[in-house]
């Protein structure tokens, strides 16, 4: 029965999403709507589960003192803080919890973004090397992106933004959408061998 | 000569780490602006779009992103609000992502205010929602039942603007400021090829080679790739707005480039140094 219940929500609700693809009129239509808005409903749900899992690993982490531990009081400070401003003041623009948001959420992010740019130029210095003729073909490729990307290139040589834009839209274009189509075939591939239970590893057990 | 080629092989890495922070740096302290030419990319064709749009028309934007891609999204939105506004066309905001709601209230309202934009009226955010592509195709069916309130829970009923709004179709763009999942795939995919809204778009310079498919189909109308896109998309508008705040891309270009050039350098220097210990027999 433990198996029987989810793999029948799965075919009948995979079906339903079918055919109200294929059919977009009654009842599927209102079959489809409603399994819509009650996926909405479960995803909400799982933000919930996240907070919950998120105090309970920093909890934990504190309580044992593992590795990085000192970390885990700043992260269960902001939630409670801001968890509380949002609660009492409201999100609108303005608010407490608004005012955090803008002053540290948005810096912070930013900055940890920001610090990718450090590591990639050490990683290019050390890796990028045109040790063969693809490798070449490579770099060749990256510089002429890189300057078309930007001013600079088209102040050196008004022809490389143009080879920027042909890289990107042919042979880039080309690449994509192979991987495009791969992906898309394993897709629906994946999907059908769920819906008709033969998939079943999104059970969590090995049968 | 091979001790010091050596010695460059290994350079260490806080020295890469200060050349990089100096080369953005620098051209943003002396306030460097290079001339940003705008040739035949995406984001003309995006802007070209917009300018086509009849006055009246709603758009929908959706930020899809947070604060950690705000720096190349955010002045996307920034340009794409000034250009809307210039243009009457009225923006209903919303966002696939959870910070995208606030990001995008900061930008509406601020633009707004400065080219004399009326919320409720020109302009409405309706928040987050979650379930991304799944919530996408609910829109296609009805957004008031997906989004019953604003983000500052004003009902739906409540907002002018909203009163010819019922489905996606109702829109004449969407644009989607994306930096990852769910975000313009999802848009081109569950608005564009389902119910046949036109996709406009915005995503990270990373991001950008994945979606260039889309717009040899036809399935985008156009695109801005990373920062370059919004300097773009900020050159165009900049020549017919007027009063609107000063965008960051275009300032953003000139420590954009000096870093590429340090980069470049570093790639070049550390292949030399590669080439000659090969030589050597040192290399591998």
């Amino acid at each position: 029965m433990r198996l029987v219940i989810p793999l029948s929500i799965t075919l009948i609700t995979g079906l339903i999403m079918i055919l109200n693809y294929f059919v977009p009129h009654e009842p599927f239509r209102f079959l489809g709507d409603n399994l819509q808005e009650w996926y909405m409903i479960v995803a909400s749900a799982a933000i919930f589960l996240g907070t919950i899992n998120l105090v309970q690993v920093h909890v934990r982490k504190i309580r044992l003192k593992l590795t990085n531990w000192r970390y885990s009081p700043v992260t269960l400070v902001g939630l409670v803080i801001m968890l509380v401003t949002g609660l009492i003041y409201g999100v609108v623009e303005g608010a407490p919890f608004d005012f955090l948001f803008q002053s540290m959420v948005v810096p912070m992010g930013a900055t940890m973004f920001s610090l990718l740019a450090f590591f990639v130029a050490s990683a290019a210095f050390r890796a990028f090397r045109a040790s063969n003729w693809r490798a070449t073909l490579l770099l060749t490729s990256a510089f002429l992106v890189m300057l078309g990307q930007v001013p600079i290139g088209s102040m050196l040589w008004d022809k490389i933004p143009l080879a920027k834009v042909w890289l990107m839209a042919i042979p880039n274009t080309a690449g994509q959408r192979a991987v495009m189509i791969g992906a898309a075939m394993g897709v629906v591939a994946t999907s059908l061998r769920m819906i008709f239970g033969i998939e079943r590893s999104y059970l969590g057990g090995s049968d | 000569m091979a001790r010091l080629m050596q010695r460059i092989g290994n350079l260490d890495r806080r020295v890469i780490f200060v050349l990089i922070a100096l080369s953005v740096f620098l051209p943003l302290s002396f306030r460097i602006v290079f001339p940003n030419p705008v040739g035949a990319e995406p984001s003309r064709q995006l802007y070209d779009y917009v300018e086509a749009l009849p006055a009246g028309s709603t758009v929908l934007l959706s930020f899809d992103y947070d604060p950690s891609t705000m720096p190349e999204l955010q002045p996307m939105a920034y340009a794409v609000c000034q250009h809307l506004f210039r243009r009457d066309i009225r923006i209903v905001a919303m966002a696939l992502w959870p910070q995208g709601a606030s990001l995008g209230q900061e930008v509406l309202s601020e633009v707004a205010d400065s080219l004399g934009g009326e919320q409720y009226v020109d302009w409405c955010n309706l928040g987050y929602k979650t379930g991304g592509g799944v919530m996408i195709v609910r829109l296609g069916s009805s957004i008031q039942a997906v989004f019953p309130a604003d983000k500052d829970n004003r009902p739906w009923a409540e907002i002018p603007m909203l009163r010819d709004i019922s489905s996606l179709t109702d829109f004449a763009l969407v644009i989607s400021l994306s930096a990852g999942d769910p975000g313009v795939p999802a848009w081109v995919m569950m608005a564009g090829d389902r119910f046949g809204v036109p996709i406009g778009g915005g995503c990270t310079a990373v991001s950008a080679p994945q979606f260039y498919p889309y717009l040899g189909t036809g399935q985008m109308v156009g695109m801005m790739g990373g920062l370059k896109g919004a300097a773009d998309y900020e050159s165009l508008v900049r020549e017919g707005t007027e009063g609107a705040p000063q965008g960051q891309a275009i300032e953003g270009m000139a420590p954009q480039s000096v870093a590429h050039l340090v980069i470049m350098l570093l790639i070049v220097v550390g292949n030399i140094s590669y080439f000659a210990q090969k030589r050597k027999g040192g290399a591998r």
